[in-house]
C-alpha cells in the first residue's frame, strides 16, 4: 500500500509551554483504517489538528499525498474530511443546507445527486429538511460525518466518533466506516474504546504523553502481545506454591483451590507441558483446566503502564 | 482563489440575516425613523438651518453613519463569533480557504447588510426631508468604505471576544458614544472652543464630516482629511486581521 500521510518528528508546543506532541513520526497507508488509542490528553486530537490545519506546528513536518500541509494547504485539505469530537453544528440550519455549505467551502460545485446519495447512506435522507437542533445526538453525529464526506475526501479523520453514543449507533458507525474503507477512503480514528479499534482497525497506534509508543498491525500486535491465562483447578487446595513450581510464577486464587499460569502464545515454548509434568512429579492433582485470552484492552493497559 | 468557498460563507451569512429579518433590517430602520421623527420633525422644525441646510436634512448623514457603523460592527462580530461559540470554526480552518478568503466572506456579507440598510435609511429619509446629494458617487464610495472598515473592526471584535458580553462592550461602550459625540446631530463649531479641539481626537468626526460633505458640500474638516482617516482606519483594521491570522491568535490552537 502506498503512503498517504507522513508525519516526521512532529512537535506541538502550546503557548503555556505544554508540549502536546513530542517528536512524533507516523506513516499512514492509503486505504487503511488506523486507530489511535490513548488516554485523555495523550495528544491524539492535537496530532489530528496539526494535520488538518486547526493547530500550528511547532517543528517537524507533515505531508499528505506527498504535499506539505503548510505550503500546499489547499491541495492537502481538499482531500481531507474531519469529524471532530464535539458536536459542532449550526443549530438553526437545515441538514441539507449545512451539508451543501460544507461542500462549497471545499470549492466544490453543488452536486445534488451525490449529496442525496450520501444522506441516504447515512440514513439522513428523510431528515434532510429538518432543522439541526431538532435532531437527536446520534443523528447530529451522522450530520457531522455527512459534512466531512460532502466533498468526497480520500482521507477521513474521525476524532472519537462514537463517544457518548449508544451501542446500536456505534455498530452503525462501524459499518459506515467499513463501507468507506471499501470505497478506498483512508480512515484515521481516535478512540477510547479498545473494542472499536479491535473491531474495525487494520493498524493500531498507541499514543501517550504526546509520544507514539507503537504502531503495528492489529492482528500481529494482538498475537505478539497476547498473554494467555491457564486456570488450573486443583483436587486439594494448596496453602502456598511449592518450591518446585516457583519458576512458573503461579498465582494462587480461590483460597488455594486454583492457580493461574500466564504464558505468551507468541513464544516457541509455552511451558504448559513441563508445568503439568512437575505437578505430577510432586503429587499435585488437577481437577480441571481452562484457558483465557487477553484482549486488546489488556495489551493497551500493559503498554501504557510499561 | 477558492471563490466557491467565499461565496458559501457570504451566502450563509446573508441567509442568516434573512432568517432574522426583523432584527437585521426592520429594527435598525425603525430606530432611525424614530430619530427622524424626534430630531427631524419635532425638534428640527424649531432649529435654525445649518449652513443653509435644514436641521432635518442635516442629521441624515449622521444618522446613516450611526446606523451603518453599528450594523457593520454587530453583523461582522456576530458572524465570526457565533461559529467560534458553537465550535464550527473547525470547518473553516480545515477547508482549503486562505485567511483572506474567510475575511472576504464574512466582511463582505456584513458590509452588504450594513450598506443595504444605509441605502434603505437614505430612501426613508426622503419621506421626511428634502435632500439633494451634491456628490452622489462620493457618497456611495464613502458609505461603502465606512461599511467595509467597520465590518473589519467588527470581525476583529468577534475574534477577540470570549463571550457575548465582550462582544457587546465595544459597540455599546466605545462606538456608540463616539458616534453620538462625533457630530451626528451638530457641527463642531456649535461646541465651545475647548470641546471643538477635543472632538478632533474622535476619529468618527472625520467620517461623519466626510459623509456630510458628500451630501451637502460642507464638513467640519477638509474632505481629504476625512478620506485619509477612513483609509488609515481601514488599513489599521486590515493590519490587525493580518496579524490575527498570521499568528492564529484566538483562532488556531
Amino acid at each position: 500500500m502506498s503512503e498517504i500521510i507522513s508525519v516526521k518528528s512532529l512537535v506541538k508546543k502550546y503557548d503555556n509551554d505544554f508540549i502536546a506532541v513530542k517528536n512524533l513520526s507516523l506513516k499512514i497507508n492509503q486505504g487503511e483504517i488506523i486507530a489511535l488509542l490513548g488516554p485523555n490528553g495523550a495528544g491524539k486530537t492535537t496530532l489530528i489538528s496539526t494535520i488538518c490545519g486547526l493547530a500550528s506546528i511547532t517543528s517537524g513536518s507533515i505531508t499528505v499525498n506527498g504535499l506539505d500541509v503548510i505550503q500546499d494547504y489547499r491541495k492537502t485539505r481538499e482531500i481531507i474530511g474531519l469529524v471532530p469530537q464535539e458536536l459542532a453544528l449550526e443549530p438553526f440550519e437545515k441538514v441539507i443546507n449545512s451539508v451543501k455549505f460544507s461542500r462549497r467551502l471545499f470549492g466544490k460545485k453543488n452536486d445534488n445527486e451525490y449529496i442525496e446519495k450520501l444522506l441516504t447512506k447515512l440514513q439522513l435522507y428523510d431528515k434532510k429538511d429538518n432543522i439541526i437542533k431538532s435532531l437527536s445526538g446520534g443523528m447530529k453525529r451522522r450530520v457531522m460525518i455527512a459534512k466531512a464526506l460532502s466533498h468526497n475526501p480520500k482521507i477521513l479523520f474521525l476524532d472519537e466518533p462514537t463517544a457518548g453514543v449508544d451501542v446500536e449507533l456505534r455498530k452503525d458507525m462501524w459499518n459506515i466506516v467499513k463501507e468507506l474503507k471499501n470505497e478506498g477512503v483512508t480512515i484515521i480514528l481516535t478512540t477510547h474504546y479498545i473494542e472499536e479499534a479491535e473491531m474495525i482497525a487494520d493498524r493500531i497506534g498507541i499514543v501517550n504523553n504526546g509520544e507514539l509508543l507503537l504502531v503495528e498491525e492489529k492482528n500481529k500486535l494482538i498475537k505478539r502481545m497476547s498473554i494467555k491465562i491457564l486456570k488450573v483447578r486443583l483436587k486439594k487446595p494448596l496453602k502456598k506454591i511449592p518450591q518446585k513450581l516457583a519458576k512458573y510464577k503461579l498465582k494462587l486464587i480461590d483460597d488455594g483451590n486454583s492457580f493461574n499460569y500466564y504464558y505468551n502464545i507468541g513464544k516457541e515454548k509455552t511451558g504448559i507441558t513441563s508445568l503439568l509434568s512437575d505437578m505430577n512429579e510432586i503429587g499435585i492433582n488437577l481437577f480441571d483446566i481452562q484457558t483465557e485470552e487477553t484482549s486488546l484492552e489488556d495489551i493497551f493497559v500493559k503498554i501504557i503502564k510499561d | 482563489m477558492n471563490l466557491r468557498g467565499i461565496q458559501a460563507i457570504y451566502i450563509y451569512e446573508m441567509n442568516r440575516s434573512f432568517r432574522t429579518l426583523i432584527q437585521s433590517l426592520v429594527s435598525p430602520v425603525l430606530s432611525t425613523i424614530l430619530y427622524f421623527i424626534v430630531f427631524g420633525a419635532a425638534i428640527g422644525s424649531r432649529m435654525e438651518n445649518i449652513s443653509n441646510v435644514s436641521y432635518g436634512a442635516f442629521i441624515v448623514p449622521g444618522l446613516i453613519m450611526l446606523t451603518v457603523q453599528m450594523q457593520s460592527v454587530n453583523n461582522a462580530s456576530f458572524g465570526i463569533y457565533f461559529p467560534k461559540f458553537i465550535g464550527t470554526t473547525y470547518e473553516l480552518l480545515s477547508a482549503p480557504l486562505s485567511f483572506v478568503e474567510i475575511v472576504i466572506g464574512y466582511v463582505g456579507a456584513a458590509t452588504t447588510k450594513a450598506f443595504s440598510i444605509g441605502l434603505i435609511i437614505l430612501a426613508t429619509s426622503y419621506l421626511f426631508v428634502t435632500i439633494n446629494i451634491v456628490h452622489p458617487f462620493f457618497m456611495v464610495f464613502f458609505l461603502l468604505l465606512t461599511c467595509i472598515s467597520f465590518s473589519l473592526l467588527g470581525f476583529i471584535i468577534g475574534i477577540v471576544s470570549d463571550n457575548f458580553e465582550q462582544l457587546n462592550i465595544a459597540p455599546m461602550l466605545i462606538i456608540t458614544p463616539l458616534v453620538f459625540l462625533g457630530g451626528s446631530f451638530y457641527t463642531l463649531d456649535m461646541l465651545p472652543p475647548f470641546w471643538q479641539n477635543f472632538a478632533l481626537l474622535n476619529p468618527i468626526v472625520y467620517l461623519i464630516s466626510g459623509f456630510r460633505w458628500a451630501f451637502f458640500g460642507i464638513g467640519d474638516v477638509p474632505i481629504l482629511t476625512s478620506v485619509f482617516f477612513i483609509l488609515l482606519f481601514t488599513s489599521i483594521c486590515i493590519s490587525i486581521i493580518w496579524y490575527i491570522f498570521k499568528t492564529g491568535y484566538r483562532i488556531k490552537n
